[in-house]
C-alpha cells in the first residue's frame, strides 16, 4: 500500500518519465512488495501440502484440498469478516461466541417448529445487529475494540447458555439437506454447499474491498484514520460497518457450523476467534491495519487446516501439537511482518 | 475539586463505583441468605461465604495485579491463563516423578522449577513486546495459543493428580485466613510500597502515557516494559500453583481458562484505563473482589451459573462506558468536567495519583 503511494506520484512530477519510473519497479523483485506476504503464505501452503503428498498416500489429491475447504468453510467466512475489522486496525474477539449463539438460535428455533428460511434470516439478523451494536459503541464512544468485543464475547456465549445449557440436535430436513448435500465438480471432486457459500462470501468481500468506495475507505482508515477523516472520508460509517460485517459473517459462519455439526451448543466454537485471527495474520494482513487481502486469509485458513490434516494423517503426533505449530507459525509471521515494516520505515 | 471529604477523595480516585458495586452485591447476598455474612472460627480457621470469596478470588487478584502493571504500560497480557497451566503442569509432573512424591522437598523444588520456567515465559513476552516492538495483544496471543499445547505436552495430555501436603498448603492451606489470599495480599502490599513509595510507579505510568517521550527523558522504557511482563508471568505462575494446589490436580485444558479475561475485567473495573498511564492497585483489588462476589452471588441466588457471562458482559460495558470521555460528556452531568483544559493547574494526570 505504501509503495503504491510512493511510486505513483513520480511520473506526474518528473519531466523525464522513463528513467525514474522504472527504477523502483526493477529494484525490488518481480512481484510488488505488497503482495509478498500473501505469496509467502501461498508458498508455505504449497510446501506443506507437498510434504504431506510426498509422505502419505492419498494425501496429494484434489479431494484433500476440497476436504480442507469443507472442514473449514465456517472458518473461511469468519476470517473474511475478521479481515475487514483488522484492516481498519481493530479486532473482534466476539466472533467465536457469536458462532455458538447462532448455532443455538438455529437449533432452538427449529426445535420450536419455525420454518428453516425464517430461522436463517433470524440468525443472520441477530449476528448483524450484534455486530452493529458493537461497532456503534466502539465508534460513538471511542472505546477500544478489544474491550467492547470482549464484552460481546461474554454476552453472546452467556445468551447461548441462557437459551439452553444442553446441546440441542438439529433434525430439520432443510438443514440436514444442506449438511449432506454436495456439489460434484469435474474430476469427481465433491464439495458441500457450505464451501460454495464460503467462496461466494470471499468473492463478494474481495469485490467490496477493491472495487467500492467503502472498501477503499476501509484501507484508508487502517492506514491513518485521522488523515482519512481529514480527506473527508466517512470513517465513522466504515468503522461501524466493519464490525457489522464481522457480526454478519460470524452468524453466517454459525449457520455453516450448524450445517456441519447438526447441533446447537453453547460450547461450540470456543476459541475459534483465535483461529480466525491467526488465519488473518498468517494470511499476511497487517495487524496495525491498512494492508492485506481476503485471499490471504483464505490461504491462512488453508494453512491451519493443512496442519490439522497433516497431524491427523501422521497419527503418531498428539493433537496438542496443532496448538504448538499454530503458535509457532503465528510467531514467525508476526516477526516477518515486523521486519518488513521496519525495513519500509 | 472536593478532595477534602472522604467521599470526594474516593470519587477522584475512581474507587467510589467499585466500592458501591461491591457493597450492593454483598447486600443482595445478605438479603437472599442472611447466613451469608456469618464468619465462624473452627480449629483456628475462619469459615464462611466471605472467606470463600477471598479464597476463590485470590488467583484472579494475583493475576490482575500483574495485569495492572502491564496495562499501565499500554500493554496487555493474554497469555497468563496458559502460563498458569504450564506452571501447574510442570510442578505436578515434577512432584509425581520425584523419588519421594509426598515430601515437602519435592514440592518446593517442583514449584521453584516451575516459577523459573514461568519467568522465562515472561522474558519471552517482554522480548517480543519491548525489543521486537510487536503489539502486546498479538505478541502474547502466540503464547496463549501455543501455551496450552505446551502444558499438554508436559503432562502428556493427562490429568495429573498429586498427593503432597506441602503443595496443598499454597491453595488450600489456612493460617487463620486462607494461605492463597494471604499471598495475594502480601503481593498487593509489596507492590503498593514499591510503586508508590519509590519512583517506579511514576516511571511505569510515564511509559504508558508516552513511551517515546519517557525514553527521551532518560527513562529506560524498554527495561520497564520487559520487567512488567516478567512480573505478570510470575503472578500468573503463582496463581497457577494456587489453582492446581487447591484441587491437588492439574488439567492442562482448564487450569486458568479465561483467567486473563477475568483479570482484565478486574483491572478495568478498578478504574485503570486500557489506554495506559494511570493505574490503581487498590482499584484492581476491589475489581477482583467484585468479580468473585458476582460469581458467588449468581451461585448463591440459584441463577444458572452460565448466566455469569451475561452479568460480566454487562459490568464491563457499564464500566467502560462510564470511563469513556465521550460517553461522560454526553450522558453524565458534572458541575466541573475534569478535563485538563478546564484545570490549568493540573496539566498532567500523573502527579494526582502519586501520593496514594
Amino acid at each position: 500500500m505504501m509503495s503504491a503511494n510512493v511510486t505513483t506520484p513520480t511520473p506526474a512530477t518528473t519531466s523525464d518519465p522513463v528513467a525514474p519510473v522504472r527504477k523502483p519497479a526493477t529494484k525490488g523483485s518481480l512481484v510488488p512488495p505488497r503482495l509478498l506476504p500473501v505469496l509467502a503464505t501461498f508458498v508455505l501452503f504449497v510446501l506443506m501440502f507437498g510434504t504431506g503428498a510426498a509422505r502419505y498416500e492419498n494425501f496429494g489429491t484434489a479431494q484433500t484440498v476440497a476436504n480442507l475447504l469443507i472442514d473449514n468453510s465456517f472458518l473461511i467466512v469468519l476470517a473474511v469478516g475478521m479481515t475487514f475489522v483488522i484492516l481498519t486496525g481493530g479486532i473482534d474477539l466476539s466472533v467465536g461466541s457469536v458462532v455458538a449463539l447462532s448455532t443455538m438460535v438455529a437449533a432452538w428455533g427449529l426445535q420450536a417448529g419455525l420454518p428453516a428460511p425464517l430461522i436463517v434470516l433470524l440468525v443472520l439478523a441477530t449476528g448483524t445487529v450484534f455486530g452493529l451494536l458493537q461497532g456503534l459503541i466502539i465508534q460513538r464512544f471511542d472505546i477500544q475494540p478489544f474491550i467492547v468485543t470482549l464484552a460481546g464475547m461474554f454476552l453472546a456465549r452467556g445468551l447461548a447458555f441462557l437459551i439452553s445449557a444442553e446441546s440441542i440436535s438439529i433434525k430439520d430436513e432443510t438443514f440436514r439437506g444442506m449438511s449432506g448435500g454436495a456439489v460434484t465438480l469435474p474430476g469427481d471432486i465433491v464439495i458441500t454447499y457450505g464451501v460454495v457459500i464460503a467462496l461466494t462470501v470471499l468473492a463478494i468481500a474481495a469485490y467490496v474491498l477493491h472495487r467500492t468506495r467503502f472498501g477503499r475507505t476501509v484501507y484508508a482508515v487502517g492506514g491513518n484514520e485521522h488523515s482519512a477523516m481529514l480527506m473527508g472520508l466517512n470513517t465513522a460509517r466504515v468503522k461501524v460497518g466493519v464490525y457489522t460485517i464481522s457480526g454478519f459473517c460470524a452468524s453466517l459462519a454459525g449457520l455453516l457450523f450448524s450445517f456441519y455439526m447438526l447441533s446447537g451448543n453453547a460450547l461450540h466454537a470456543v476459541g475459534m476467534e483465535l483461529d480466525a485471527i491467526a488465519a488473518v495474520v498468517i494470511g499476511g494482513t497487517l495487524l496495525a491495519g491498512g494492508a492485506g487481502y481476503v485471499v490471504g486469509s483464505l490461504l491462512g485458513v488453508l494453512v491451519l487446516g493443512t496442519i490439522q490434516t497433516l497431524i491427523n494423517f501422521d497419527g503418531t503426533l498428539s493433537s496438542w501439537w496443532t496448538k504448538i505449530f499454530i503458535g509457532a507459525l503465528l510467531l514467525a509471521f508476526i516477526v516477518l511482518q515486523r521486519a518488513a515494516l521496519r525495513r519500509r520505515q | 475539586m472536593s478532595t477534602s471529604t472522604p467521599l470526594g477523595k474516593l470519587r477522584t480516585n475512581g474507587l467510589l463505583w467499585p466500592i458501591v458495586a461491591l457493597v450492593a452485591l454483598l447486600v443482595v447476598n445478605v438479603i437472599a441468605r442472611p447466613s451469608f455474612a456469618s464468619i465462624t472460627l473452627r480449629d483456628g480457621h475462619l469459615y464462611g461465604s466471605l472467606i470463600d470469596i477471598l479464597r476463590n478470588g485470590a488467583p484472579t487478584l494475583l493475576v490482575a495485579l500483574g495485569m495492572t502493571l502491564v496495562i499501565a504500560t499500554r500493554g496487555i497480557d493474554l497469555s497468563v491463563g496458559a502460563t498458569a497451566a504450564i506452571v501447574g503442569a510442570i510442578t505436578t509432573t515434577y512432584i509425581v516423578a520425584a523419588p519421594d512424591p509426598a515430601s515437602a522437598r519435592a514440592a518446593f523444588i517442583g514449584m521453584a522449577i516451575a516459577l523459573v520456567a514461568c519467568a522465562l515465559l515472561g522474558v519471552w513476552n517482554g522480548f517480543l513486546v519491548s525489543v521486537l516492538g510487536i503489539q502486546p495483544i498479538i505478541a502474547t496471543l502466540v503464547l496463549m495459543v501455543a501455551g496450552r499445547g505446551i502444558a499438554m505436552l508436559i503432562t502428556d495430555g493427562q490429568i495429573i493428580t498429586v498427593n503432597n501436603e506441602a503443595f496443598s498448603v499454597v491453595g488450600a492451606g489456612f493460617v487463620l485466613l486462607p494461605v492463597s489470599i494471604l499471598i495475594s495480599i502480601a503481593v498487593f502490599i509489596g507492590l503498593v510500597i514499591i510503586t508508590r513509595r519509590t519512583a517506579l510507579g511514576m516511571l511505569i505510568e510515564s511509559v504508558g502515557i508516552n513511551p517515546e517521550a519517557s525514553r527521551l527523558a532518560g527513562i529506560r522504557s524498554r527495561t520497564i516494559v520487559w520487567m512488567v511482563y516478567v512480573f505478570a508471568a510470575l503472578c500468573a505462575g503463582v496463581a497457577g500453583l494456587m489453582i492446581t494446589s487447591n484441587v491437588n490436580s492439574v488439567n492442562p485444558n482448564s487450569v486458568g481458562l479465561w483467567i486473563e479475561l477475568d483479570a482484565i475485567l478486574a483491572v478495568v473495573i478498578g478504574g485503570t484505563s486500557l489506554a495506559g498511564g494511570r493505574f490503581s492497585l487498590a482499584g484492581t483489588l476491589l475489581g477482583a473482589l467484585v468479580i468473585q462476589t458476582l460469581t458467588t452471588t449468581v451461585y448463591n441466588l440459584g441463577i444458572e451459573p452460565q448466566a455469569i457471562l451475561v452479568f460480566k458482559a454487562a459490568v464491563v460495558l457499564a464500566v467502560c462506558l462510564m470511563q469513556a470521555p465521550k460517553f461522560r460528556a454526553r450522558f453524565v452531568r458534572r458541575p466541573k468536567p475534569p478535563t485538563p483544559a478546564i484545570r490549568p493547574t493540573a496539566p498532567a494526570p500523573v502527579p494526582s495519583k502519586v501520593g496514594q
